[in-house]
């Protein structure tokens, strides 16, 4: 139990208020650090309203998040920014760069966002990541003169910029070819490895899932599957 | 504050086309506001200098007609005491009516005398004697150019003029004058003081001091402090204002109306900008979205959106600033009288044109307040949501 970098008790979530969708039925889960989570389901299941409810982007209707130990219940919205800033990254399926700024500007966002300028070591420290992702010789770029492998890699060395404790990806690759995804994953597994960060992977590659620590299963709103290798 | 400044910068940056219509948007309207602005400041100040330029602005008299100041110099430094920053080109004046007779007919004038020297400050006496010279001797007088022709005077001839008292004397005329105003040309006779004062009996008194103030809009509130100086109740304290009281409520209606006009440019601008970042409010949710799921706060969310109005504000005012004084100069050069002076004249006042400038970029930054509120409330979630 101590354990969890991330825990969702007894959390469900009803939208609508005349006619109400139950989308998560009182679901109890938790992550452990450093683990390599995929989370499985068809569309529609609430996977990806339980990954924004962990990322505390959506807030639950009933139940609570703890992230690193600590209730995001009752914190302010200013609060769960700053929270977000330094702990949480995020990768969604489509990579929501800056069009406005390179590669390494896009990189450097987290850190701004907490820090306003980009000293030196940040910019070091973004450039290794860069590095990392092997985008190297791209990092002046604009988000839009770039693959969408390139595009979604840079959008994963965002996420790391801050080192957060649990990185939160909504299908990744859903928008990339198989060779590609398979390089991202691999990217995911070595980042898990080299710098004990969680993950928590939304898929619907069966495929991919199957490399993953731990496989969870969504259907209608509740854990139908929790497999632990 | 940093980051939200560089992202508005780039968004600017990045939607070229956008920026540079919202830009001329507000450029126009400040250059409008200059252009229009300055017309009226230049008319008005011609307006008033043809008025009042070359005349008294205060006058002190005595209150009942027929006494004089017997002490000029005296009362002239008493009244030069009063406000010495403001009053300019005290002058004293020996005036009285008369009937000048000529072989032929004869038609009643004003002669007035002072002193050549002091009366140029109001009168630029010198610069307005268009034929002969002025009248430096004893019984030498100058004549208005158009009564010269009424009455067939030529220079050298000699005039007979009676006082109201009946008492005659004759004068050798010695040049004409031409003060640009036709009543007068045709009724005033001007000489130095001494001979206005035999003439017409004054002694060593004067008629009246007249004077110019810096600030002629100042006249009233001068005329004020030169009356409680003199403190004197039988002198009186004129000033041109009271004189001229249809003139400047024209003016006041003038400025008035140029001041509504200013508002309704200052109203579009403002509506242009709000509508067009409003625009741009949805143009960017995706960023803004991204920026608050990585942790951004609201209010440097909104931050972002109203550093884009102030730096709209800023380049419009700048371009605004450059076109209303091309404007302004081109309308002074190129739209001209018959005889190819302005109409009216170039007038830059660079104080008013600060206060447009620093208001037009108050207004934008006001103006991108209501983008800035929407820009707060946006969810992270529907952008992620709706992708």
């Amino acid at each position: 139990m101590d354990n969890f970098v991330v825990e969702v008790k007894g959390v469900s979530k009803v939208y609508g208020k005349t006619i109400k969708t139950v989308a998560l039925h009182e679901l109890n889960l938790g992550f452990k650090t450093g683990s390599f989570n995929a989370i499985i389901g068809e569309s529609g299941s609430g996977k990806s309203t339980l990954l924004n409810i962990i990322g505390t982007l959506d807030r639950p209707t009933k139940g609570e998040v703890i992230i690193n130990g600590v209730s995001t219940r009752n914190m302010s919205k200013g609060r769960l920014a700053d929270l977000r800033n330094e702990t949480l990254g995020f990768v969604f399926q489509f990579h929501y760069l800056l069009p406005e700024f390179t590669a390494l500007e896009n990189v450097l966002m987290p850190y701004r966002v907490a820090h306003g300028k980009a000293d030196k070591e940040s910019q070091k420290r973004a450039r290794e990541i860069l590095n990392l992702v092997g985008l190297e010789k791209v990092e002046n770029n604009l988000a839009t003169n770039m693959s969408g492998g390139q595009q979604q890699r840079t959008a994963i060395a965002r996420a790391l910029m801050n080192k957060p404790k649990i990185i939160l990806a909504d299908e990744p690759t859903g928008n990339l070819d198989s060779q590609t995804t398979d390089s991202i994953y691999q990217l995911f597994r070595k980042i898990n490895q080299e710098l004990g960060t969680t993950f928590v992977i939304i898929t619907h590659d069966r495929r991919v899932a199957e490399k993953a620590d731990r496989i969870v299963e969504i259907l209608d709103g509740r854990v139908s599957l929790d497999i632990i290798k | 504050m940093k980051l939200a400044f560089d992202i508005a910068l780039r968004f600017l940056k990045s939607s070229k086309g956008q920026t540079i219509l919202i830009v001329l948007g507000i450029a126009i309207g400040v250059s409008v506001q200059i252009f229009i602005g300055s017309l009226i400041t230049g008319l008005q100040k011609s307006l008033v200098d043809k008025t009042v330029g070359s005349a008294p602005q205060i006058t002190v008299a005595p209150q009942e007609d027929g006494d004089f100041i017997l002490d000029p110099q005296a009362e002239i430094k008493t009244i030069k005491a009063a406000n010495p920053e403001e009053i300019t080109n005290l002058v004293a004046v020996t005036q009285g009516p008369a009937i000048l007779k000529t072989p032929a007919e004869s038609t009643t004038i004003i002669l007035r005398g002072f002193d050549w020297g002091a009366a140029q400050g109001i009168y630029k006496i010198a610069d307005r004697v268009v034929k002969g010279e002025l009248g430096i001797n004893e019984n030498e007088v100058i004549i208005g150019k158009d009564l010269s022709k009424n009455l067939n005077v030529a220079i050298g001839d000699a005039i007979e003029m009676i006082t109201p008292t009946g008492k005659t004397g004759e004068f050798l005329v010695t040049g004409f004058f031409d003060l640009q105003v036709k009543s007068l040309n045709e009724s005033w006779i001007l000489t130095n003081n001494g001979t206005a004062q035999t003439f017409l009996e004054t002694g060593e008194g004067v008629s009246q001091i007249e004077m110019q103030v810096n600030d002629v809009f100042a006249a009233d509130e001068v005329a004020m402090d030169v009356e409680k100086r003199l403190n004197d109740e039988t002198l009186i304290v004129t000033n041109w204002k009271e004189e001229n009281v249809a003139l400047l409520s024209g003016l006041s209606g003038q400025t008035a109306s140029s001041l509504m006009i200013q508002v309704f440019v200052l109203i579009s601008v403002v509506l242009g900008i709000a509508s067009v970042l409003a625009i741009s409010v949805v143009q960017k949710s995706r960023q803004i979205g991204i920026l608050k799921a990585m942790g951004m706060h609201n209010p440097k969310a909104s931050l972002v959106f109203l550093f884009q109005g102030f730096l709209l504000g800023i380049l419009g005012a700048f371009v605004g600033i450059a076109l209303g004084i091309g404007l302004s100069w081109s309308f002074a050069t190129f739209v001209t009288n018959p005889d190819g002076s302005s109409l009216v004249p170039f007038y830059i006042d660079w104080v008013f044109i600060g206060v447009s400038a620093g208001i037009a970029v108050i207004a934008s930054t006001l103006a991108a307040l209501i983008p800035a509120i929407r820009v707060s409330k946006l969810d992270p979630m529907e952008v992620i949501k709706n992708g």
